[in-house]
């Protein structure tokens, strides 16, 4: 028999206790704070030296800020005002700020020129980079930025744009119609032919009329600053994509020939740096043009660095179309569709969604390496900071606050870039769900 | 009846260049072979057109020509009369050893920031986010400018180490940080260094041939040999008996503050310090991107199939994530290698003078022989490139998952 009976227990319960809150050590931000941060002697040890570090650097910069002096003129009357307490002389960005953002011989009474540009930027990027939530025929606003953003930032009459956006369409439409009794390549050249023409005319026209809603020129050598960055930027980026897949197209195909200058190309471009083929469009890019015709730098510097970023891009897509199951191409074939059109309906939309990540790193690098652009001597954020404001007799010796303005700049636009990106992920992922 | 009848034979029409898709690509690849032979002489008779106009022409005498110049950073000898050949080739090696000594760094750091962001500590974990987001969001010229300034403005000049109230004092009396670089104590090589420096080298092969022994005995036997205390006893052992048989063949030069510098001693300019501290951080930062993804792309299951068989976290990290997370983890390791090689040529921004200060510079300019600097300038990193690319490819194909 057991040996348990009523009489062992001197009391039984007969109703609950009412549940009771749990104890302090297992709630709220002290159980997050055992279980993150205190969870190991190893782990403890990190987070007191973590909090060190954070409390130390906050302590050393916070009087340094808030002791900053914004309306002198000379790094040395910032030190006479602060009287030797650590403070910043943020007065070198209120007096130079304008030609940290457009360089220093862009004209000050036009500032509103890029500025526009810029604001107008933004509006023609929302309907491509929000393509899903904007109705498409917002699209026609980022067709007309290139023109109007030209227009702006150089100068000269607006008919010239015009006959340039003209051009465009008329090539377009003409391709369209060529497309279908000649095929792809013939119907591109002749759209090609088409534009030229197109141009040539134009050209002589708003040559005629160079008066005509003028706003006056800026000639490329007097770009500067953070403008300068954002214009190479922007341009070598937009020029580089379809480039980048002409060229990752290139190297997949079947031809050896054509494989092989792209792979030549491809491969050379990636391993030289930056620097080196900035050296070429200063000094020897002249060389290999007609004797006695000037190219302006900034257009040499333009085309170079849209070489060097097509060769990345390149790659990043052929990466893309190596994600792509061979499937889809046998699947085009099944259909009938040629070269052109099974890469223009089937292939390119998937690879090149896949390698949008990589392509915004690509853009992301390449407009940090717009700074470069310092070491040929051409007046961008970089250049005007070593140049014109470090080594001015008021403004010599000081570096970190206007090295801290150059870092918050391009920390905003290259966060947002990413951030974007990693959005774009995100909503391309869902929709194949 | 039904006949059967030969599909028509139709001759060869000029159309099928175009329309057949067996003679397009001939067609296509001859246009393209013609334009590309059309293109390449056009810029080249542009070029010869440029150079007779100008006087100039193409020769690579000026290689064999003193330079006039010196160079501050010379790893092997050099004046200002050696030849400009002389003077690529200090610089080319600058140029590998701050890229060396960067890789080094570079990794060390990415490897623990990478591992760290993905601990459970949440400061830790931010505190890592901030770094890699604020030091790949911001130009790498912008960093080596600002590192450069900050080191020669808040390191102290040589003369605050003299006298009894000295400001600065030398790091364990041997090392100096100063404004001009940082002095560290140089090697001399005595009598019998030479057998010194191989019983060393021999040591740590013997590292490796006995780790493969035991793996070898562990595979076929099952029996583990000990590796932890023979490793360090191989290591570290012949080469001590040899120092102290040989009557310490090397010794250690102490730099000495002597009139306004310090003499002696091995010199690391600021340049060159300034230079690694920059590339190293900035590239440690996508390094620790890289590795954050690699052992991210290990799914879960790994861990917990360890974790179920008995496996300590030590043993897991070391034999079940690691050789696989290294698979995804050292293609974009070594391209970043490439890339910190192609940013050390921003060296001329803080005055080191790499193979692009020297060649690409001073000599460029000099001599005026631009486009065969350039060229040569180009066909040195392109070298560097594609030997990287081929160590690259042959870890790939060594890792590859060979399926059927």
């Amino acid at each position: 028999m057991s040996d348990t009976h009523a009489q062992t227990v001197a009391f039984v319960r007969h109703t609950q206790l009412p549940p009771a809150p749990p104890p302090a050590r297992e709630t709220g931000i002290v159980k997050w704070m055992r279980e993150n941060l205190f969870s190991g002697v190893v782990n403890s040890a990190l987070t007191i030296i973590s909090l060190i570090l954070v409390v130390w650097t906050v302590v050393s910069v916070f009087p340094w800020f808030a002791n900053g002096i914004w309306d002198t003129t000379s790094l040395r009357e910032c030190r006479d005002a602060l009287e030797g307490a650590t403070g910043a002389c943020f007065s070198v960005l209120t007096e130079r700020w304008n030609q940290l953002l457009f360089g220093f011989k862009y004209p000050p009474e036009e500032y509103w020129r890029p500025t526009l540009a810029f604001v107008l930027l933004l509006v023609a990027a929302v309907p491509a980079l929000f393509a899903q939530f904007v109705p498409r025929k917002f699209l026609v606003l980022t067709f007309l930025y290139p023109f109007v953003a030209y227009w702006l930032i150089w100068g000269g009459t607006l008919i010239a744009m015009v006959f340039a956006a003209i051009g465009v369409i008329v090539a377009y439409f003409v391709f369209l119609r060529a497309e279908r009794s000649l095929g792809f390549v013939l119907g591109l050249v002749t759209g090609l032919v088409a534009a030229i023409v197109t141009w040539t005319i134009g050209g002589m026209i708003a040559g005629a009329m160079s008066g005509v809603l003028a706003l006056p020129e800026v000639p490329s050598r007097d770009m500067g600053g953070f403008m300068l960055n954002m214009i190479l930027g922007t341009v070598c980026v937009s020029l580089s994509v379809p480039l980048g897949i002409v060229l990752a197209l290139g190297r997949q195909s079947d031809m050896p020939i054509i494989k092989g200058i792209c792979v030549v190309f491809i491969e050379f471009v990636r391993g030289v740096p930056l620097i080196t083929l900035l050296f070429v469009a200063n000094v020897v890019l002249a060389y290999f043009f007609p004797p006695g015709t000037n190219i302006d730098l900034i257009l040499r510097v333009i085309i170079m660095i849209t070489m060097f970023s097509a060769a990345y891009i390149a790659e990043v897509i052929r990466g893309g179309l190596a994600a792509l199951p061979k499937g889809q191409y046998e699947a085009a074939d099944s259909l009938g569709l040629d070269y052109a059109q099974s890469m223009r309906l089937i292939i390119l939309p998937q690879a090149l969604k896949i390698s949008i990540p990589g392509i915004v790193n690509v853009a992301v690098g390449l407009f940090k390496d717009t700074t470069l652009v310092s070491v040929i001597s051409m007046f961008d954020l970089v250049g005007m900071i070593r140049g014109p404001i470090l080594s001015s007799t008021a403004w010599t010796g000081i570096y970190w606050e206007v090295f801290l303005f150059a870092i918050v700049l391009f920390f905003v636009v290259c966060y947002g870039i990413s951030q974007y990106s990693q959005w774009l992920e995100r909503q391309l992922a869902t929709d194949r769900r | 009846m039904a006949t059967i009848t030969d599909p028509p034979s139709s001759g060869f029409r000029l159309s099928q260049l175009i329309n057949d898709t067996r003679y397009r690509s001939y067609t296509f690849q001859f246009i393209a072979l013609i334009l590309l032979i059309l293109g390449i002489g056009y810029l080249v008779s542009n070029l010869f057109a440029n150079l007779a106009a100008n006087g100039l022409d193409i020769s690579w005498a000026f290689l064999g020509e003193p330079a006039g110049y010196d160079i501050n950073q010379q790893p092997i000898p050099y004046d200002s009369q050696m030849s400009h050949g002389r003077a690529s080739v200090v610089g080319a090696i600058n140029t590998l050893i701050v890229a060396f000594l960067a890789c080094l760094t570079a990794t060390v750091l990415g490897v623990i920031a990478g591992v760290l962001r993905l601990s459970n500590n949440w400061i830790v974990s931010k505190l890592m986010s901030v770094y890699v987001e604020a030091f790949r969001n911001v130009p790498v010229l912008i960093w080596i400018l600002i590192i450069f300034l900050a080191m020669s403005n808040v390191l102290p000049q040589p003369r605050a180490f003299r006298g009894d109230d000295a400001t600065s004092s030398m790091f364990l009396d041997s090392i100096a940080f100063t404004n001009r670089g940082v002095y560290i104590p140089s090697l001399v090589n005595g009598d019998g260094s030479a057998i010194f420096w191989l019983v060393v080298l021999a040591s740590i092969v013997g590292v490796f041939f006995y780790r493969r022994y035991a793996r070898k005995v562990l595979y076929d036997t099952g029996r583990m040999l000990p590796t932890g205390w023979p490793t360090l006893a191989i290591l570290f052992v012949p080469g001590i008996l040899a120092y102290l048989v040989l009557g310490g063949p090397v010794t250690l030069e102490y730099p000495e503050l002597k009139g306004f510098n310090f003499r002696e001693g091995l010199h690391l300019r600021l340049s060159l310090i300034a230079l690694w501290f920059a590339l190293s951080i900035y590239t440690g930062a996508f390094i620790a991107e890289n590795v954050r993804a690699g052992i991210q792309a290990i799914s879960k299951g790994q861990t917990e199939a360890a974790a179920s068989l008995g496996m300590r976290p030590g043993r897991i990290m070391n034999l079940v994530i690691l050789p696989q997370a290294l698979r995804v983890i050292i293609p974009p390791l070594i391209s970043q290698y490439l890339n910190i090689t192609k940013n050390s040529s921003l060296a001329i921004a803080v005055g080191y003078m790499d193979i692009t200060g020297t060649l690409g510079g001073i000599t460029l300019n000099q001599t005026g022989r631009a486009i065969e600097a350039i060229l040569l300038l180009m066909l040195f990193y392109l070298i560097i490139s594609l030997s990287i690319s081929a160590i690259m490819n042959i870890y790939n194909n060594s890792v590859k998952l060979k399926e059927r």
